[in-house]
């Protein structure tokens, strides 16, 4: 690569592609952008007028539960693993507090949501970390008993009815100022704690490094076991979270609400950086790649396309997106 | 049925010798098929009238999931993944089920090659992206996943189509006597004329050989690039055997994926295929697939809520993998 070695003044360094290719691998965030700048230009295009604070308010309402299950995948996928489960664990943590409203109240349903998820995370955690049994077949298999117990559940409460509690409709579909979704309030600090957790606290380090070479990690002195169970537990809570928001947006308790959701979530951490064999990523690119995702949706809907063509195209620019990270990200 | 180390213990002069090491090899497997027969002898307890009848049932309802159990465990033998395989499976099926309606059984029979040369289209698709964009295979098959599901629903909107006579009278009934159900022999005939030659075969070897250590393997001459596209190909291939078994053993073509990914996965872990690759065969897959059938006719049997059922079959799942697990750290230092 004749470029590296061009002893040329400043204003052509700025040209070279070698140049670019550096900036788009050490800011990914910068071609994400673009790529979500692209899709917002080509909706307006396709349906123009469309793009108005009212259609973001829309799309940021959908963006955020699929941000926050892909928060999940985004710090299981630090680690080398993966999180199957937060679909069954989110259906399962709205559906629960449906059922306990009319019961025991909304904050007593949201508290043994909240802590039916953590124990889900815990036994996940546990099988990953102490048992080492592989997070993909751990979460699978989680997923499968998390969806058979909320069935028993739902047998067991059919008398209690169900109703969606009022704050969670207000937190899931709500808007203030006209156009921001409520559910940012609970996004937004949530993001933030990720976003300042991965980069400047030892956790967040730890995560990073059982990801990039478990034995040295172990050889540093690192307990992932303590990591990893406490990571499944994070994951878990984060999906009661999302189940929480999505119960509240669609106004349908089921525990199989959230399963569509499952697949996006890795796209989107996919899409945003993370790499799935562990290592490499951050929640911002993961934030970024939720919106993509659901532009993406929101453009394939405008354009009318038959539901067929959608699914194509979506796993198409998945391959296509993930192909190109690679390329660029390994050019060095 | 046995790891690719194969033959080359032929020093082994007494036959005693041969056959423990043999034993020792496919303990797995041979644990599963012990487990089955205690399975087995445990149904027709609890269900006296579990007979002929009982066995055919299960071989049907086995049978899709069993080719794709067949499918995903080469591709992780291979050192892959192949998370598309319920999609190539639905589109194969609405493709045979849309091409079959109105059809001669002669044409049948060009569309069922057709079909299995569109499954080997399929995986080479799916691998030919692995290898060339270096791209996860996680990555990549969910994102065909997409795809295939997508083009199922091109094809075919809703459910319907129509399957040849004689390729559902291949799943039906029973062969020579009335034990033996004419889908398990079918299941026999596909894996032992595809896989036992190529197991045995040079290939064969060197899809063990990617497995177990890609740049071991590079080193010693195997072409890892094609290699690892064949897999993908024979997974595909075997995913559009199941597709067809699909359509034959319901009638008709679904365009919806339905559960058989994740099964296969799982089946493929409970039949002693390592994830990490290189190990393991495609008996034990095929023997988890009728244990966990059996057990779920099982649980039918004692009056076991089916919700219940479902939490068994995940419980299962990491029981036996834990146990998998704490067995091989037992084994290492």
């Amino acid at each position: 690569m004749s470029e590296a070695t061009r002893t040329e003044g400043p204003r052509s360094r700025w040209l070279t592609a070698a140049a670019w290719r550096r900036l788009i691998r050490d800011q990914p965030l910068i071609p994400l952008f673009g790529l979500l700048a692209a899709l917002v230009v080509l909706i307006e295009l396709a349906r123009p007028g469309i793009v108005n604070p009212e259609w973001i308010g829309v799309i940021l309402r959908a963006a955020v539960p699929l941000a926050i299950l892909a928060a999940c995948q985004t710090l299981t996928m630090l680690t080398g693993g993966i999180d199957l489960s937060v679909g069954a664990v989110a259906s399962m943590a709205g559906f629960v507090v449906a059922t306990l409203v009319t019961g025991p109240g909304t904050p007593i349903g949201i508290v043994v949501a909240l802590a039916a998820a953590a124990l889900a995370g815990l036994v996940t955690g546990i099988g990953v970390g102490v048992f080492r049994v592989h997070p993909l077949i751990m979460t699978l298999g989680m997923s499968l008993i998390v969806l058979g117990l909320a069935n028993v559940w739902q047998l067991h409460m059919l008398g209690a009815g169900v109703v969606i509690p009022d704050v969670l409709r207000w937190l899931g579909s709500g808007t203030f100022l006209g156009i921001l979704p409520n559910s940012l309030l609970v996004f937004l600090p949530l993001a933030a704690l990720i976003l300042l957790s991965l980069r400047r606290t030892g956790y967040g380090r730890l995560l990073f490094a059982i990801g990039d070479n478990p034995v040295a990690a172990r050889l540093a002195g690192a307990r992932s076991w303590q990591v990893l169970t406490v990571l499944y537990v994070v994951s878990a809570v984060m999906a009661a979270i999302a189940g929480f928001l999505v119960t509240g947006l669609t106004n349908i308790a089921s525990v199989a609400l959230v399963d569509p959701l499952v697949l996006p979530s890795v796209a989107a951490a996919v899409i945003g950086g993370t790499s799935i064999m562990g290592g490499r990523g951050g929640f911002a690119g993961t934030i970024v790649g939720a919106l993509i995702l659901t532009v993406l949706t929101s453009l394939l809907t405008t354009l009318g396309l038959p539901e067929a063509v959608r699914q194509i195209l979506f796993g198409a620019i998945i391959v296509v997106v993930a192909a190109a990270y690679t390329r660029i990200t390994s050019e060095s | 049925m046995s790891t690719a180390s194969g033959t080359v213990g032929t020093l082994r002069s007494r036959p005693a010798d041969a056959l423990a090491s043999w034993a020792r090899r496919n303990f797995w497997t041979l644990g599963l098929l012990g487990f089955l027969a205690l399975l087995l002898v445990f149904t027709r307890l609890i269900e006296p009238r579990y007979g002929a009848a009982g066995i055919q049932g299960l071989a049907i309802s086995a049978l899709p999931l069993a080719l794709a159990a067949v499918a995903q465990a080469i591709v992780v033998i291979s050192g892959g993944i192949d998370l598309s395989i319920g999609s190539m499976m639905a589109l194969t099926s609405v493709t045979s089920a849309a091409l079959m309606q109105g059809q001669s059984g002669e044409f049948g029979v060009v569309v069922v090659v057709g079909v299995l040369l569109l499954g080997v289209a399929l995986g080479a698709v799916n691998g030919g992206l692995v290898v060339i964009t270096r791209v996860p295979d996680i990555v990549v098959t969910l994102a065909m996943s997409f795809v295939w599901a997508g083009c199922a629903l091109l094809i075919l909107r809703t459910p319907g189509g129509a399957s040849a006579e004689w390729l559902s009278a291949l799943a039906r009934g029973s062969f020579v006597s009335e034990w033996i159900p004419r889908a398990a022999v079918v299941l026999a005939v596909v894996v032992g004329v595809i896989w036992i030659p190529l197991r045995r075969s040079r290939l064969g070897l060197s899809l063990y050989a990617i497995g177990s250590n890609p740049l071991a393997a590079f080193r010693s001459g195997v072409p890892v690039g094609r290699t690892k596209l064949f897999a993908y190909a024979m997974t595909g291939l075997f995913s559009a055997i199941a597709g067809l078994s699909l359509t034959a053993t319901t009638g008709i073509g679904t365009p919806v994926p339905g559960p058989y990914t994740l099964q296969s996965v799982a089946a493929v872990v409970l039949g002693g295929v390592s994830l990490a690759g290189g190990r393991g065969g495609i008996m034990g897959p095929i023997v988890a697939v009728v244990i966990l059938a059996l057990v779920r006719s099982n649980m039918t049997f004692l009056g076991v809520n089916p919700n219940l059922a479902v939490v068994a079959q995940g419980m299962i799942l990491i029981g036996v993998v834990m146990l998998g697990a704490l067995a091989q750290m037992r084994r290492r230092p």
